[in-house]
């Protein structure tokens, strides 16, 4: 009667610890450079070297431009010296890289599935916390610090304690134009951003079964956001259709054994759990934050709350800063809330499908004059795959502007930045103080409500901007 | 190799927040670095200093009752956020040694462990009761015993914690995780030759 994730720790166990850790077995690592560099120095400071390059891939993304000069020159030393380091560190042990120019390159978490690396019943890890995204697949999939990088790199293992088990039951028809990203943020809503601490949370029910790959990547990514260690959902028809004649997904020849393998992961029937949610996504609206944490997520119709009706202590301090941060008075309508830039992209939606959504709010609008906003797609191949359907051209005669690929304003650490007191509609997982710059001010939504606030130059509800 | 991890008799430095995340800790802009240290000048930064890049007087850390002191005492979810190591390191390279919360993040307190800082935890009352005497006498002393497994607060209230017993040998000897990982190796080549059979797709070389 195990569980998806018991079964998949139960076939890495390498050996154990008499305090319950376990030494876990890491099928595959993803690198990107900027928590690696120290890693790779490690390594060489101990005369060590990589145990299976051929199990990992290296991708520049945190730090590099999104604009089309970025071949020929990165401005900024600093940028331009991780990823000279990431080069040096990946070609110099053998380990496979999509460099800049590579039609391939994109955010570690989009290239990963979009290889067909990422496949059922794995492990896999990387320096980045929304490593999560892959449990989508049915994976262990978890972010570590560099510590752990280079002890992958070392010995393809890691220490492990292991989390308990929460299912997350989502039912119900999503409404239109309501998203996985609305699912997501209605989750962490509810239960909090430390909800999910020290357990691994299996997403389930029929709101998940019907949802595309794509879907469960926004839903997995933000897991970490609920402060839990792993998201994972179990493997179908769907996984099995995404993954079949990816290039680095098992070869002809042994298809048909993966998927027979693959059929056995989900969990049993009459498997337990230690906590048990559960969400009705029939009545779902779209929903935005109005705060500096991601659990401060509201449906679009609300208003922006009062924190001194909030009984607990630290809660209403928390409130009333994230309040002041944010510059915003209690009672004023989410959609009242104007906004200076918008931001499509990030690993929680820069997929084809996040593009389409948005692009079929742009189309036959333009981008409020007040607003600057961006388009940067998550990878080389959703970059081509978006122009070969049109929606480059949809969004530039909308006014946006279309990138190329990167974390870009998803973090301030490449050029792509809010400057202190802007305000950003934003498809990406965090609205910390200063994520996307100092003194930025960010609303998570979905790419269809950041378009519509892009063209109506204020938080929107999208179903009422395309009606 | 990590640094072996001292008893401390250290000010207390109190930061009544919950949910501090890494990018409060160490912002973006900071990581762009090859390097484990040096990483002190961005902790906080945002807290620590106004726009204009003058010291906010009234943030703990800037005020001098509180220089100095190697006990960091915050909220529940502290280090939340981004996997990033570098709050550690620009915690430890500041001067920290130890913080005290009722919860972390997962990845927050593994990299804690890594670099031999000791995330303590304490039931929310305790860590109410150190904030407060924190604040209502800055520069209060906290004491920190690894070995005894105690924090006494600058009251002289003695709050037992629990700590892995692995991670305490580690934290108290210093030990290099990986040379010891290292001693199993034949059991990982044994594990990998097994799953080889069983799962040969995961053995393809990606570099192809
Ligand atoms: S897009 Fe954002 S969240 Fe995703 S890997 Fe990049 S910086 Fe991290």
């Amino acid at each position: 009667m195990p569980t998806l994730f018991e079964k998949i720790r139960d076939r890495h166990v390498v050996t154990a610890r008499e305090d319950g850790n376990v030494l876990l077995y890491i099928d595959r690592q993803l690198i990107h450079e900027v928590t690696s560099p120290q890693a790779f120095e490690g390594l060489r400071l101990a005369g060590l070297s990589v145990r299976r390059p051929g199990a990992m891939l290296a991708v520049p993304d945190h730090n590099v431009p999104t604009t089309p000069d970025r071949s020929v020159r990165i401005d900024d030393r600093e940028s331009r010296e991780q990823i000279q380091a990431l080069r040096e560190n990946a070609l110099g042990a053998g380990i496979a890289l999509f460099d800049i120019t590579d039609p391939r390159q994109g955010i570690v978490h989009i290239i990963g599935p979009e290889s067909g690396l990422v496949q059922p019943g794995i492990t896999i890890v990387c320096g980045d916390s929304h490593t999560g995204t892959l449990g989508a697949f049915g994976t262990i999939a978890f972010g570590v610090g560099t510590s752990e990088v280079e002890h992958v790199l070392a010995t393809q293992t890691l220490w492990q304690r292991m989390p308990r088990r929460m299912r997350v039951m989502v039912n119900g028809a999503l409404r239109t134009l309501v998203t996985p990203k609305d699912v997501i943020l209605a989750v962490i809503a509810k239960i909090g951003a430390s909800g999910g601490t020290g357990y691994a949370i299996e997403f389930a029910g029929e709101t998940i079964r019907k949802m595309s790959m794509e879907g469960r990547m926004t839903v997995c990514n933000m897991t970490i956001e609920a402060g839990a260690r792993f998201g994972l959902i179990a493997p179908d028809e769907t996984t099995f259709a995404y993954l079949k004649g990816r290039p680095l997904a098992p070869p002809p020849s042994l298809w048909d054994a993966a998927v027979a393998d693959w059929k056995t992961l989900p969990s049993d029937p009459d498997a337990t759990w230690d906590r048990e949610v559960e969400l009705d996504a029939s009545n779902l609206e779209p929903h935005v934050t109005w705060g500096t944490s991601p659990q401060d997520a509201l449906p679009v119709g609300g208003v922006v709350p009062d924190p001194e009706a909030q009984p607990d202590r630290s809660e209403r301090a928390r409130m009333r800063r994230a309040l002041e941060y944010m510059a915003l008075s209690p009672g004023t309508r989410l959609t009242d809330i104007p906004v200076d830039k918008v931001f499509i992209g990030s690993c929680t939606n820069s997929r084809i499908e996040d593009l389409r959504a948005a692009a079929a709010v742009a189309s036959g609008r333009k981008v409020h004059a007040n607003v600057t906003a961006l388009v940067v797609p998550g990878s080389g191949l959703v970059k081509r795959q978006a122009e070969e359907e049109g929606l480059d051209r949809v969004f530039v005669e909308a006014g946006f502007q279309w990138r190329l690929p990167g974390c870009s304003m998803c973090l301030g650490m490449n050029p792509d930045k809010l400057t202190p007191g802007e305000r950003c509609a934003s498809t990406s997982n965090r609205n910390f103080e200063g994520r996307q710059g100092p003194g930025g001010r960010t609303h998570l939504m979905s790419p269809a409500m950041a378009a519509a606030a892009a063209v109506s130059g204020r938080i929107a509800d999208v179903r009422e901007v395309a009606r | 190799m990590i640094e072996k991890f001292m008893s401390l008799n250290t000010v207390g430095v109190p930061l009544d927040r919950g949910n501090v995340d890494t990018d409060a800790i160490i912002p973006a802009r900071y990581l762009k670095t090859l390097k484990r240290t040096g990483l002190g000048v961005g902790l906080f930064f945002a807290w620590r200093y106004d726009m204009d890049g003058k010291e906010q007087p009234d943030f703990p850390l800037n005020r001098p009752e509180y220089r100095g002191g190697k006990v960091l005492v915050a909220w529940e979810n502290f280090g939340c956020g981004s996997s990033r190591e570098h709050a550690v390191w620009a915690l430890m390279d500041f001067g920290f040694r130890a913080v005290i919360a009722p919860s972390y993040s997962d990845i927050f307190h593994n990299n804690c462990l890594k670099n031999g800082m000791l995330p303590v935890t304490l039931p929310a009352a305790a860590v109410r009761s150190l904030i407060d005497a924190l604040l209502a006498a800055p520069g209060g002393k906290v004491e920190v015993d690894l070995a005894g497994q105690t924090v006494t607060g600058p009251n002289g209230d003695i709050h037992a914690f629990r700590v892995a017993s692995f991670a305490k040998t580690c934290l108290l000897e210093g030990l290099d995780e990986i040379a010891l990982t290292l001693t199993s190796a034949a059991e990982i080549d044994r594990y990998e030759r097994e799953r080889k059979k069983a799962t040969p797709w995961l053995f393809l070389d990606l570099a192809g």
